[in-house]
């Protein structure tokens, strides 16, 4: 019998198996989302113990990486959802333009924070799109949605990281 | 807004937030996985425990249920 089938079967060893060749790829996806090694390898954990539960449903047929990718999408979404920063971006900041280093890091600083306070739905495909230079079909495949919809949400986030930037004083 | 532009916000956002796709698992999650595994197998969700003290409690209060609910499982 094939390792999916026997995987969905219920078949531990088979989950073993498959747990050993795909931890790296799945922690891989969500140390790019979350941004944080500790809390990928966590859920990375949780990916895996999803992935067992939903054992049953699974297609032998189909393709366990594509599944896992996308159930670990899942739950590092609603992971930043849970952890969510509230901070309000002050309004106005003064405008810098100094080659400084403190004053680049500043700027950096304030990059992130603009960054950050994206909504989630936005951010995360921009940050897979943007920083880490995924292509749009791998994203709208782990994200669930048309292709179409992950360049529109590319937009949004950056048109609205734009407004943020100018009123915290960046000009990238 | 225009392809340059959004070309210079890309790399200023990169240097902000480096790319994280060189970071690789430094250690094997089996025996983590193998842990939880462990710990939800064992564990009994709360409604089962209520409902046990009320079949408990039943057999407290109606005594002749018992004969009935051995017949019954």
């Amino acid at each position: 019998m094939e390792l999916l089938e026997r995987f969905a079967l219920g078949d531990l060893e088979a989950f073993e198996t498959l747990f050993r060749q795909f931890q790296g790829q799945v922690y891989g996806w969500i140390v790019r989302i979350v941004r944080d090694s500790g809390v990928a390898e966590d859920l990375t954990v949780e990916t895996f113990w999803r992935i067992y539960r939903a054992r049953a449903r699974f297609d032998p047929a189909g393709n366990f990486g594509a599944w896992a990718r996308r159930i670990a999408t899942n739950i590092a979404l609603d992971h930043l959802r849970t952890v969510r920063s509230e901070v309000e971006l002050p309004e106005n900041m003064p405008q810098s333009q100094s080659p400084d280093p403190a004053v680049r890091r500043d700027i950096r600083e304030r990059m992130e924070r603009a960054f950050q306070a994206l909504p989630v739905k936005l951010r995360v495909p921009a940050t897979l799109a943007l920083i880490e230079e995924e292509s749009y079909a791998e994203i709208a495949g782990a994200l669930g949605i048309s292709v179409g919809a992950v360049k529109l949400r590319v937009f949004r986030a950056t048109r609205l990281l734009r407004k943020k930037l100018k009123r915290l004083g960046v000009e990238p | 807004m225009n392809h340059r532009e959004d070309e210079k916000l890309k790399a200023a956002l990169k240097q902000a937030l480096p790319p994280m796709a060189d970071v690789e698992l430094g250690r094997d999650l089996w025996p983590q996985m193998l842990r939880k595994l462990g710990e939800q197998a064992i564990r009994v969700p709360w409604w089962d425990w209520t409902l046990a003290a009320l079949v408990a409690s039943s057999f407290f209060f109606f005594p002749k249920a018992i004969p009935v609910f051995l017949y019954l499982f």
